[in-house]
């Protein structure tokens, strides 16, 4: 259920997209770790992200969760949606609960990270 | 699963959320035989009891029940409890779960003759129906009259065949009930009362919503608001202390803070910023740290985030605004007084 044109972070995060811009989220098994999100701290447009650096945080009504980001980059978009509505991350979390879109410092530093096999198996082998 | 006091319990089923709003809009069934029971029993248990909590049992009939407090000399809260007067010579204390052996321990060190007091926390499961839709389920599964049956009372009745003390109380800010059934006979009550409440949205819930549903109805936790730090008059249970009763440990210091005011006072808060208080984080006046997040978190179904917290008296005061420190920056919250969230008033009043 995880797309298959999508990138994996062991932080679980995604990142979809071609060329420059690209898009990035938490994945489903973030969400349902997580369970109801409540709120959501995110950077602004401009703010350039480090990778493997939090950018910012997810709340649920029992956790509080650093968010990283896979890559470095440059913030062009927020989805402002999830101000008023967190939960969208749980019921898409690969659609209308996106969290950024960035323009990737370096295309190259998308291919180190997870496939959707690969994360699949990462999350079996550490829930083991 | 958690491990909580010693049991394995369930931080949810169907996600917190939708668990919290079941119980606001139709009905929940809880699971919490992991509080504990202690009787105390003969003719001088009301004389033992009276000596060691603040509220006053003299007011308290057969079949009644009473929110109160085992103080320590000091005045501060050992437990809070409700005590089920359930014969002349017979009470029943219902208290937290991290507490039972305490308690137990210092009840028993109190008594004299005339008492016999007994851990009877294996002995007892305790399910609590809550919700607006708790009565008409409970009524299909019981043969006790429910609608004559008051808040804060108790009635013995049947519930699946098995017989059952059934108190009108709980621990959500709903209207509701609580079960104490035999332990053994738990689950087979739990699994009918579910079965017979699905008509009614009835859903089984968790510790998270547990834990959500009192902070919205501003229901104290032992251990987080309250503890052997903090006097019961500081916690704002003044409604829970008679100080005309006669003795027990720490009215004296009590007295004193009922008539210069204690040094701070625990208070309700609602955040004015984005962000969620949660236990520990610091709460903010000019620049200085004045006190600390008690409970905090999102309310379901208010769709705020809320908090307690100790503060000066002086900062204590409804619409005070102050700041919560959340991850190192400031967020703004103002003080509010009473419950955050209250029942709508019963439509049909109690016969």
């Amino acid at each position: 259920m995880n797309p298959e044109s999508f990138r994996y972070s062991k932080e679980h995060e995604w990142i979809n997209g071609e060329g420059e811009l690209r898009t990035l989220g938490i994945t489903d098994h973030a969400q349902a770790e997580l369970g109801d999100i409540v709120f959501v701290e995110l950077p602004k447009e401009g703010d350039h992200l480090k990778a493997m650096q939090p950018f910012g945080t997810v709340e649920s009504v029992k956790a509080v969760s650093e968010l990283f980001s896979p890559v470095a980059g440059e913030v062009v978009e927020v989805n402002r949606d999830l101000e008023e509505h967190p939960e969208r991350i749980n019921e898409d979390p690969y659609g209308k609960g996106w969290l950024l879109r960035i323009r990737v410092a370096d295309a190259r530093s998308i291919e180190p990270l997870m496939t959707e096999a690969e994360y699949r198996k990462y999350i079996q082998d550490s829930s083991r | 699963m958690v491990e909580f006091a010693g049991w394995e319990m369930p931080v949810q089923f169907a996600g917190i959320i939708h668990e919290h709003l079941a119980v606001r809009r139709n009905a929940g069934l809880f699971d919490v035989s992991h509080m504990g029971q202690i009787e105390v029993r003969g003719t001088g248990s009301l004389g033992l009891l009276q000596a060691l909590t603040t509220n006053d049992l003299n007011r308290l009939h057969t079949g009644q029940a009473q929110y109160t407090v085992l103080t320590t000399p000091a005045g501060t809260c050992i437990d809070d409890l409700v005590i089920y007067r359930i014969g002349e010579w017979e009470y029943l204390l219902c208290v937290n779960a991290a507490n039972v052996e305490k308690d137990f321990q210092w009840i028993r060190e109190h008594s004299g003759t005339g008492v016999e007091v007994t851990n009877r926390s294996a002995d007892f499961g305790l399910l609590a129906l809550q919700g607006p839709r708790a009565q008409s389920i409970l009524s299909r599964c019981s043969d006790a009259s429910l609608d004559r049956l008051a808040g804060f009372h108790l009635a013995r009745g049947r519930v699946a065949g098995v017989e059952t003390i059934i108190t009108r109380t709980g621990y959500t800010g709903e209207d509701g009930f609580e079960l104490y059934v035999p332990s053994t006979q738990a689950g087979l009550i739990w699994d009918h009362l579910l079965e017979e409440g699905a008509v009614d949205g009835l859903e089984p819930i968790g510790l998270g919503a547990r834990d959500t549903l009192r902070l919205e109805a501003r229901l104290l936790l032992h251990g987080s608001d309250l503890d052997e730090t903090t006097t019961a008059w500081e916690a704002g249970l003044r409604r829970f202390i008679r100080f005309d009763k006669g003795a027990f440990p720490g009215r004296e210091i009590l007295l004193a803070q009922s008539r210069k005011g204690p040094e701070r006072l625990l208070a309700g808060f609602e955040m004015i910023d984005p962000g969620i208080p949660r236990h520990g984080y610091g709460i903010i006046y000019n620049g200085k740290t004045v006190g600390h997040v008690t409970s905090g978190g999102h309310a379901p179904f208010l769709r705020k985030n809320i908090g307690l917290g100790y503060l000066p008296l002086a900062l204590a005061e409804a619409g005070q605004e102050v700041e919560v420190e959340i991850r190192g920056r400031t967020r703004r919250a103002k003080i509010v007084k009473g419950p955050f969230y209250r029942r709508p008033a019963r439509t049909e009043p109690v016969k």
